[in-house]
C-alpha cells in the first residue's frame, strides 16, 4: 500500500464518501467532454430529468470526428453521421452552459492537448474524459483516468466518479536522452518491459533525471501513453519546469493568487518518504529509436534490433499472438524494422501534436522532400498548435517536404474522419496505438515511432535510424 | 430527482462463447467508425465486424458467428484494452451477452461493464482454458454464473472465480448504477469542492 505518495493526496483531497459497495466518491475537478463518448451520457441525463452539477468545471471540444482540411470543415459536414454528433455537443454543451471550444474557433484541437495549454489541467487535480488518454494530465502532477459513458454520466450530474484506489508503480528512468532519443522512446520501452497489461490496476509515477529533465510536452507524450501499459493513470510529481509552463496561461492562476496555488501544489507532491507498491527502474543510457513491430503497443524493438523469433517464445499464447502479428505485418525471421517500407507518414495526436514534436519533425525534414510514394500527413493536435507552428515558419517546411499541413483532430490516429489508412498500407506513425485495424482499414499497418523517425522514414520511404540525419548536428 | 435502481444481478445463465487471445482490444470489438452514432442502440451489430468478416466482407469462422445466442463471453488475458469506448461492452451486451469470464480485464472494461450491470469474473489461464474448451467441445451447454459465490457452475460442477469485491456488491444490492448514490451525496460533494484551491478561485 503506498503512501505519502502525491496519488495519496489526491485522491484524499478530493475523497466525497465511501460507497456502500467499498468504492470511494472521488470528486472530479476537471471534466473534459469531446463529440464521441458523450452524446449518450447527456441523453441519460434526461431521461433522469438531471442537471449538469459543475458546468464550471466542465469544457468540451472536438476532435474525434472533424474533418482536417479547411474545405471539409465547412457546415454542414459532408459525414451526416459526424455532422449529428458535432450538433448534438453544440446543443448539449448550449444548454448547460458548458464551455465549447467549436470547431472553426481559435481554440478547437484534440482535448489532451488543447487543456493543457490553456492552462485548464493544473497540479494536484482530478481529470476525467470519455477518453482512455486522458492520462495525458498526469504530467502536470494530477491524476487523469478515461472513463466510459455511463461514468461521464456519473460526472455531468455529480460531479463524482465512483472508484477504487489503485496501487502506486514508481518508475525510475536515470541516465540522459542522447541525441535522436525523445519521452516517446522513454514511454514505448516502458510498455515493452512491462507489458501492455504490466499496469493494470497501478497508477504509474514517472521520476528520474530523464523524467525531470523532460520539457513539459515531453512529459504529456509520456504519461499520455500510460494507458497504452495498462495504467489507466500516469503522473509526474510538478516541478519549476510545471510551473513556468503554466504561468500566464489563460486558465492558470492569476499572479495575485499563485504563490498560494505554488504552495499548495508543492504541499501535495511525493514526500521524501513516500512509499509505493513497487519501485522500477529504467536507464535512458540504453536507449535509442524505439518502434513498434507488431499490433500492440508492447511489441517494440529498437529501430536496428532483430524482432523477436517466434521459436524464442517459451509461451505458448505469446507466441501465438506474435505469429499473428508476423502475418499482419509480413515480417521475415531475422529482420530489423530498419528498412521497413512505408506508404504514410502520419504526425500529430494527443501523444506527439504539440509544438515541440512538429518542430523536430520539421529539423529533420527541412532541406529534404520526401519520397514520391510516400503520404506525408501533419496534422497539429491544436488550433493553438497550428499558429504557433505557422508562426515559426515549420508549415512551409512541412509542405516543402511534400506534407499536406492539415487543421486540428485526431485524424488518422482512429480514422473517424476522412483521413484513413488504406488496405496494405504501411504507416509511419506518432500516434499511440497500432492495433489492427485502428487507422483505418483492417489491413493496414501501423508502426509507432517519435515524430523525427517518423520525419526520416518520410523522406526514405523506409523506417531508418533517424540519429543519422543528426550526427553532426548538436 | 434520480431515480433508485434497484435491479440486482445475482445470475447469468446461457450458453458460452469463447474468443481465445491476450489483449483484445476495444477497437477490435467496436470499430472506430461505428462510433459515429449518438445512441448505442445498433451497437449489437458491429460488435467484432472486422474480425467476424474474411477480406471479402463474408462471415469467417469468429466464434460470435458459430455460438450464436450465447450469454456467457470467455476471453483470456487483458481483454477490453485500450481505448474507453463503452461502445464495446454495449455492442457485446446488445449483441446477447450477459456475463464475461477472462483472465483478467483492462481497467476501464470493466469499470463499464459493472456500469452496465454485467458481471466480470477471473479465474488462471488453465481454468479458463479448461473452459474455453469445454464450450467449444459442448456448445450448446448451459452455464451459470453466480455473482454471490463468485462461482461458474458447468459439466456439474461449480468451479470457483473472482470477482472484484465492488463488483459483486454493486451487483448483488442492484446499485451498479452509481448516479443515484452519488447524488444523494451532494452536500459532501459541494464540500469537496468548496475545499480546493483550483475550484474556489473563480
Amino acid at each position: 500500500m503506498s503512501k505519502n505518495t502525491l496519488y495519496d493526496s489526491v485522491w484524499q483531497e478530493h475523497k466525497v464518501a465511501e460507497l456502500p459497495n467499498g468504492q470511494d466518491q472521488l470528486f472530479i475537478g476537471l471534466h473534459l467532454l469531446h463529440e464521441v463518448t458523450s452524446p449518450q451520457a447527456f441523453g441519460m441525463l434526461r431521461e433522469r430529468n438531471l442537471d449538469v452539477a459543475f458546468p464550471d468545471r466542465t469544457f468540451a471540444t472536438t476532435d474525434h470526428i472533424v474533418p482536417t482540411t479547411p474545405s471539409g470543415r465547412e457546415r454542414p459536414l459532408n459525414d451526416s453521421q459526424a455532422e449529428n454528433m458535432l450538433q448534438a455537443l453544440e446543443q448539449n454543451t448550449a444548454e448547460s452552459e458548458i464551455t465549447f471550444f467549436e470547431l472553426g474557433g481559435e481554440k478547437q484541437g484534440i482535448t489532451h492537448v488543447v487543456a493543457p495549454e490553456l492552462g485548464l489541467s493544473q497540479p494536484g487535480m482530478t481529470v476525467a474524459c470519455g477518453d482512455s488518454h486522458t492520462s495525458t494530465h498526469g504530467a502536470f502532477g494530477s491524476i487523469g483516468i478515461g472513463i466510459g459513458t455511463s461514468q461521464i454520466r456519473d460526472v455531468l450530474a455529480t460531479g463524482c466518479v465512483a472508484a477504487e484506489k489503485q496501487k502506486v508503480r514508481r518508475i525510475n528512468v536515470s541516465g540522459e536522452l542522447g541525441p535522436g532519443v525523445y519521452a516517446k522512446d522513454i514511454i514505448l520501452k516502458i510498455i515493452r518491459d512491462l507489458g501492455v497489461d504490466g499496469g493494470v490496476g497501478h497508477v504509474y509515477e514517472y521520476g528520474g533525471e530523464a523524467i525531470e529533465t523532460l520539457d513539459m510536452e515531453g512529459r504529456l507524450a509520456v504519461c499520455n501513453m500510460s494507458i497504452e501499459g495498462g495504467a489507466r493513470a500516469g503522473y509526474i510529481n510538478p516541478d519549476k519546469t510545471t510551473y513556468e509552463y503554466l504561468k500566464g496561461r489563460e486558465y492558470a492562476p492569476g499572479d495575485d493568487v499563485w504563490d498560494e496555488h505554488v504552495a499548495y501544489w508543492e504541499s501535495i507532491k511525493s514526500s521524501e518518504e513516500a512509499e509505493y507498491d513497487d519501485i522500477v527502474e529504467i536507464d535512458a543510457d540504453e536507449l535509442a529509436p524505439m518502434v513498434t513491430w507488431g499490433v500492440n503497443p508492447g511489441q517494440v524493438v529498437r529501430v536496428n534490433e532483430p524482432i523477436p523469433s517466434l521459436d524464442s517464445m517459451a509461451d505458448d499464447t505469446e507466441r501465438k499472438a506474435a505469429k499473428k502479428a508476423f502475418d499482419h505485418m509480413g515480417h521475415e525471421p531475422g529482420s530489423t524494422m530498419n528498412g521497413y517500407e512505408i506508404d504514410v507518414t502520419f504526425l500529430g495526436t494527443c501523444t506527439n501534436g504539440r509544438f515541440s514534436d512538429f518542430r523536430e519533425a520539421a529539423r529533420i525534414l527541412e532541406g529534404h522532400t520526401i519520397d514520391e510514394d510516400v503520404k506525408g500527413l501533419a496534422v497539429p493536435g491544436s488550433e493553438t498548435v497550428r499558429k504557433q507552428c505557422e508562426a515559426e515558419g515549420l508549415d512551409d517546411i512541412f509542405r516543402n517536404a511534400g506534407f499536406e499541413w492539415r487543421q486540428a483532430g485526431c485524424s488518422m490516429c482512429l480514422a473517424m474522419n476522412n483521413d484513413r489508412l488504406e488496405a496494405g498500407q504501411v504507416c509511419a506513425s506518432s500516434s499511440n496505438r497500432n492495433f489492427i485495424g485502428r487507422q483505418g482499414d483492417k489491413a493496414g499497418r501501423t508502426v509507432l515511432m517519435s515524430p523525427a523517425m517518423a520525419a526520416a522514414a518520410a523522406i526514405e520511404g523506409e523506417i531508418v535510424d533517424v540519429r543519422q540525419y543528426l550526427s553532426g548536428g548538436n | 430527482m434520480a431515480r433508485k435502481q434497484t435491479m440486482e444481478i445475482t445470475r447469468v445463465t446461457g450458453t458460452g462463447v469463447p474468443v481465445r487471445g491476450n489483449d483484445v482490444d476495444t477497437d477490435q470489438i467496436m470499430p472506430a467508425r461505428f462510433m459515429k452514432e449518438v445512441t448505442f442502440d445498433n451497437m449489437g451489430e458491429y460488435v467484432f465486424y472486422d474480425a467476424r468478416r474474411d477480406a471479402d466482407g463474408n462471415l469467417n469462422d469468429h466464434p460470435l458467428n458459430e455460438y450464436k445466442g450465447a450469454s456467457i463471453l470467455v476471453v483470456n488475458k487483458n481483454f477490453g484494452c485500450g481505448s474507453s469506448r463503452e461502445h464495446a461492452p454495449q455492442g457485446l451486451m446488445r449483441w446477447g451477452i450477459r456475463g464475461v469470464i477472462g483472465e483478467s480485464f483492462a481497467e476501464i472494461f470493466r469499470d463499464n461493464c459493472k456500469s452496465l450491470g454485467m458481471p466480470a469474473l477471473t479465474a488462471d489461464q488453465e481454468t479458463i482454458q479448461q473452459l474455453q474448451s469445454f464450450i467449444e467441445h459442448h456448445p450448446d451447454a448451459g452455464l451459470e454464473i453466480d455473482v454471490a459465490r463468485s462461482t461458474v457452475h458447468y459439466d456439474g460442477v461449480d468451479v470457483e472465480m473472482h470477482i472484484d469485491p465492488a463488483m459483486q456488491e454493486a451487483l448483488l444490492e442492484g446499485i451498479w448504477d452509481t448516479t443515484a448514490v452519488m447524488y444523494s451525496n451532494m452536500d459532501q460533494v459541494q464540500s469537496v469542492a468548496n475545499s480546493l484551491p483550483y475550484v474556489t478561485d473563480e
